[in-house]
C-alpha cells in the first residue's frame, strides 16, 4: 500500500454502514452469516458475523466494540484492535463498509 | 462463490445449489447471435405458471439457495415478474434482474424496487447504436438500453453492466468501457463469447484473433489503471477457453452449486446442458431435494469416476473438473471425454484448428445466424 492510515484514530469514533451493494444476513441453511451481492456471496466466519451484526448505520466503532466486549468477555484485550483490524480492512479492501 | 473464514465445516461432497437461475421463458425480443438458449427453443413453448414458479423458488431456498437470478429470454415478458420477485425476496433470496431492458419503463422498475429487487443486470451488445442494433436484431434497443440504464442508477439499484465480447465489437472495448463508466456501472461484466447452442453456430463470426484477444485485455487494464482510486466500477474480463491451455472448472463442478429451472420446468446443471443428450428432471414431476440430491442426470458427472483418460489420472482433475461437459460433447461427441480445449486432450487440434482459423482477416463463410423462431424452425428441420 502506498498510504497508510492511522486506523485507530480515525475508525474509533467513526459510524460504518454496510456498503449498498452488499446485503448481509444470516443464511439458516449454511448456518453461517453471508453477504450477498450482485451474482456473489461472501461466507462470513464468526467473529464478522459477529461485528457485522452491530454495523447498523448508527452505532460508532467504538460503541461496537463495547458491545462486543459484553456479548464476549472472554475476548480480552485482542477484541479491541480485531474490530479496527476488520473495520480497516472491510473498508479500505474489501469495500464491505462504508463510514457514514 | 467466495469464501472467507474457517468456521464452516467440511464441505460436503455435493455442495448446495447456492445459485438458482430462473429462466423464466425464452421469448425475447433481441436475437442475439451467441444467445444460450437452445438452439431448438421454439418447441419448447410450455411456461411454469406463477404458483409453480414460487414452489421452486421455496424448495431451492430450503436447499441453501441465496442467490436467485431471473433471465431468460427476456424475464420482462412475464406479466407476473413483480409477484415472483416479491416472493423471492420475502424468501430472503438476494435477487438479481438479467434483462436486455427492452421495454422496461420507469414505473416498472420502481414497481420492482418496491417488491424488493436487490440489482439489474442491463445487456449491451456494443458502444454504438449501428453495431448494438445489428448485433441484436432490433432497431430501438440502444436508445432505450441507455434510458434503462440512467433509470437504473437513478433508482438507486446497483447495477452490472453486461456486454459479450466477440470478433464483432472487440475493437471497440474501449468506447464500451468507456460507456459502462459513463452509466456509472458497479460492476462491468467484458465476457467473451462462450461457443455453445447458437454462438457455436455463429463461431467464426465471433471468435476474435489471439492479437485482438490481447489488446482487448490490455485496453481494459488500462483503463482499470486509469479509474483505480476515482471509480468504484470494477472491469471484469473474462477470457474465452479457447485461449487456454486447461479447461475452466465448469460451474464449480457438476451439479455443485449452480442449479438452472428451464421455462417449463426441467432442471439443468447449467444453462447449456440441455444440449446434451440426457434426459433431465422437471420440477413439475419431482422435488428440488430429488432432482439436485438424487436425480441421474445431476450425478452422472459428480466426482471422478466417470471420467476417462486423459482425465482419470491427471494432478489437475480436483481443479478443473475435466472442463465443460457441454463443449466436451458439442466438439468431441463424447460428454464423458476431456474437454478439448486441454492441450493433453487427444481432441484439442479442434481448438487449435478454429484458433487458427480466426487468424483469417474473414474467417467466416457463411452468414450470421440469428437467434429466431425462424431460425430455430430450421435447425430442428435440419437436425
Amino acid at each position: 500500500m502506498t498510504q497508510t492510515v492511522s486506523p485507530e484514530h480515525v475508525l474509533l469514533s467513526q459510524v460504518p454502514m454496510i456498503n449498498r451493494l452488499f446485503r448481509f444476513q444470516w443464511e439458516p441453511a449454511s448456518e453461517c452469516h453471508v453477504l450477498l451481492y450482485p451474482e456473489g456471496m461472501v461466507r462470513l466466519n464468526e467473529s464478522a458475523g459477529a461485528i457485522l451484526t452491530h454495523v447498523d448505520g448508527q452505532s460508532s466503532v467504538n460503541a461496537i466494540i463495547s458491545k462486543l466486549q459484553q456479548e464476549f468477555p472472554e475476548g480480552g484485550e485482542d477484541l479491541i484492535q480485531d474490530v479496527i483490524d476488520f473495520f480497516t480492512e472491510a473498508h479500505n479492501e474489501l469495500h464491505w463498509i462504508e463510514f457514514t | 462463490m467466495n469464501c472467507t473464514g474457517s468456521s464452516l465445516p467440511e464441505t460436503p461432497e455435493t455442495g448446495q445449489p447456492l445459485w438458482l437461475l430462473a429462466e423464466l421463458t425464452y421469448r425475447c425480443p433481441l436475437q442475439c447471435p451467441y444467445c444460450s438458449n437452445p438452439l431448438n427453443y421454439d418447441q419448447q413453448k410450455q411456461e411454469l405458471s406463477t404458483e409453480q414458479w414460487i414452489e421452486v423458488f421455496r424448495q431451492a431456498r430450503a436447499l441453501g439457495a441465496a442467490q436467485l437470478g431471473f433471465s431468460g429470454g427476456e424475464p420482462l415478458l412475464r406479466d407476473d415478474l413483480e409477484e415472483l420477485i416479491r416472493a423471492a425476496r420475502e424468501l430472503g433470496y438476494y435477487t438479481n434482474l438479467i434483462t436486455s431492458g427492452m421495454g422496461l419503463t420507469f414505473e416498472r422498475m420502481q414497481a420492482f424496487k418496491d417488491a424488493g429487487l436487490d440489482h439489474i443486470q442491463v445487456s449491451f451488445q456494443a458502444s454504438d447504436a449501428e453495431l448494438n442494433d445489428y448485433l441484436s436484431g432490433n432497431k430501438r434497443s440502444f436508445r432505450e438500453k441507455l434510458e434503462v440504464a440512467r433509470t437504473v442508477k437513478a433508482l438507486g439499484y446497483p447495477m452490472v453492466f453486461n456486454c459479450v465480447i466477440h470478433r464483432q465489437n472487440i475493437e471497440q472495448i474501449d468506447k464500451i468501457i468507456e460507456l459502462s463508466i459513463e452509466l456509472e456501472s458497479d460492476y462491468v461484466e467484458l465476457a467473451t463469447s462462450q461457443y455453445y447452442g447458437w454462438a457455436l453456430k455463429n463461431r467464426d463470426h465471433l471468435l476474435p484473433s489471439e492479437a485482438q484477444l490481447k489488446t482487448a485485455e490490455a485496453t481494459t487494464n488500462r483503463y482499470r489503471e486509469q479509474i483505480k482510486g476515482k471509480k468504484r466500477t470494477q472491469l471484469i474480463f473474462v477470457v474465452p477457453d479457447y485461449y487456454e491451455e486447461r479447461p475452466k472448472g465448469c460451474m464449480n463442478g457438476w451439479g455443485n452449486l449452480f442449479l438452472t429451472i428451464t421455462p417449463d420446468g426441467t432442471a439443468l446443471p447449467c444453462h447449456s446442458a440441455r444440449e446434451l443428450p440426457i434426459e433431465f428432471p422437471n420440477v413439475l414431476n419431482d422435488s428440488i431435494e430429488s432432482i439436485w440430491y438424487r436425480s441421474t442426470g445431476f450425478n452422472l458427472f459428480r466426482g471422478y469416476e466417470w471420467m476417462k483418460e486423459p482425465c482419470r489420472s491427471c494432478d489437475e482433475k480436483e481443479k478443473d473438473f475435466g472442463g465443460c461437459r457441454c463443449q466436451a460433447f458439442l466438439l468431441t461427441g463424447d460428454a464423458n471425454n476431456a474437454d478439448p480445449v486441454c492441450a493433453k486432450s487427444p481432441n484439442h487440434h479442434l481448438i487449435t484448428d478454429a484458433r487458427n482459423n480466426a487468424e483469417q482477416n474473414n474467417p467466416a463463410n457463411s452468414e450470421m445466424i440469428y437467434r429466431n423462431r425462424k431460425n430455430s424452425q430450421r435447425l430442428i428441420a435440419t437436425g
